[in-house]
């Protein structure tokens, strides 16, 4: 039995798989962000050179992550949007760009929080930093050119140009640590060594990413939804269901 | 046809002269700021010179951005461009070249003169002014991006710096690293391998991306 997974490409049957699915995305999100949070703060064990002031760690590396990832989704998702001209890969990219900024200035500030205990100062010009700060701005000029924009089909294309230009960033970002070696402590996961860290530690951080995960495709399907009745207003479908919940 | 849009551009620019010596004291200005703000210290100004030469140039050349294409839109020029036989990309790149020309060049030329003021080297002097030369093409080429981008939109001035200024940085950085890297004595032929490969980068994917920016615009 062959799903037709074209249906859903449809803004109309996308609104309402896209209600079932929230619901699934926002539980298993609270359950991975208690299980990594109970994990983080009671099981693993304290760090022998940073002691306590290490745990932020499973909310800075999982935001840092998710921060860069959901710009290569978001990127991912205008580009196709550009290229086959399909309105709901655009309002998917267009409602990822908020989690994506709220994620980056989530790690900036976690990782400002860390700095301080551990490096002594709030702020350092590495390199790291600096490219997280211009993830920011990316996300940030991105969200704003699509808001001065009134023609919604308009904003979409500017924004997809936009964000694949801003895409080159990101490589710069996850490399930049082997081109300017300086205070930022080398990344310690990686996938052809084995981690330096304790394993009940890199299974809080994993689970942290999975909770992040799962709220980032949650906030992404509510917000897609909202984008989807803001610009099918005008169709048969959205005020039938307006009728629908009116006579509720 | 390239040749032609740059001869074409340099003389409407020459046309309208004080828009092209207006961008070139607004660099003037905000480099000799600088010692005004943060005092006279030779040996602080020394260290200073290159990031400040630099953003100067950054900031004088975003602000001619916005004129690159926003004459040709008014008067449908434009609009011709686009319907042209003629690769829509080259023709960016014409106008890329010619926006260079036009507010690149005299900062180039120009930043040796504010250097002295900053007590450089000649050394010094030479890698910034070579930097400069290196860099400028890019930021028209990525500028031009931006400003294809916000064409004919509400607060377009604004909204181009916000655009394009944090994909300024990376040539911002190893320009001036490499003034700073040929001051502290140290080589700076990586700096300037790195600002090659911005300016290569840049200059085959930022004419298509252009063109492609424009065609949304003029919809």
């Amino acid at each position: 039995m062959a799903i037709n997974w074209f249906k859903y490409s449809s803004p109309a049957s996308f609104y309402s798989l896209a209600g079932k699915m929230i619901p699934i995305f926002v539980i298993a999100a609270t359950i991975f962000l208690i299980a990594g949070l109970y994990i983080g703060f009671f099981v693993a064990p304290t760090d022998f050179q940073q002691g306590e002031a290490y745990r932020i760690i499973f909310i800075h590396v999982p935001a840092a992550w998710m921060s860069m990832f959901l710009y290569v989704v978001m990127a991912f998702w205008a580009g196709i949007g550009l290229a086959f001209n399909t309105r709901l890969s655009s309002m998917v990219a267009t409602a990822i760009a908020p989690t994506g900024a709220m994620f980056t200035f989530l790690a900036l500030w976690t990782g400002s929080l860390w700095g301080k205990p551990m490096w002594g100062t709030w702020w350092v010009w590495d390199a790291r930093l600096t490219s997280e700060l211009i993830l920011l701005f990316l996300y940030i000029g991105f969200m704003s050119l699509q808001a001065a924009i009134d023609d919604p089909r308009r904003a979409d294309k500017a924004g997809a140009i936009l964000a694949l230009v801003g895409v080159i960033n990101i490589p710069i970002i996850y490399f930049s640590v082997q081109w300017w070696n300086t205070l930022h402590q080398g990344a310690s996961v990686s996938l052809n060594q084995s981690p330096t860290m304790a394993t009940t530690m890199l299974w809080g951080m994993l689970i942290m990413a999975l909770a992040s995960w799962m709220y980032s495709i949650a906030m992404t399907l509510m917000r897609t939804r909202v984008i989807i009745l803001e610009r099918e207003s005008h169709t048969a479908w959205v005020s039938e269901l307006h009728q629908k919940e009116i006579a509720r | 046809m390239f040749w032609w849009i740059i001869k074409r551009d340099i003389l409407l620019a020459m046309r309208r002269r004080s828009d092209v010596l207006t961008t070139l004291f607004f660099f003037v200005i905000v480099v000799s700021l600088f010692p005004l703000s943060v005092g006279p210290e030779i040996n602080m100004l020394r260290t200073m010179a290159p990031g400040v030469v630099w953003v100067a140039a950054l900031l004088a050349s975003m602000l001619s951005l916005g004129r690159m294409f926003s004459g040709d839109y008014q008067d449908g020029t434009l609009e011709q461009m686009l319907l042209s036989p003629h690769s829509l990309s080259l023709l960016v790149l014409g106008k890329a070249f010619a926006h260079w020309l036009v507010s690149g060049v005299p900062l180039v030329l120009m930043a040796p003169v504010l250097g002295i003021q900053y007590d450089l080297s000649v050394d010094a002097l030479l890698v910034l002014t070579a930097s400069l030369l290196l860099g400028t093409p890019v930021l028209s080429l990525i500028g031009a991006i931006g400003a294809a981008l916000t064409l004919g939109l509400r607060g377009g001035g604004v909204l181009v710096s916000l655009l394009v200024l944090p994909l300024y940085i990376p040539v911002l950085i190893f320009g001036s690293g490499a003034v700073e890297a040929s001051a502290a004595g140290l080589g700076y032929d990586a700096h300037f391998s790195l600002l090659g490969a911005f300016f290569l980068v840049s200059l085959v994917f930022a004419p298509w991306a252009v063109a492609s920016s424009l065609r949304i615009s003029m919809e």
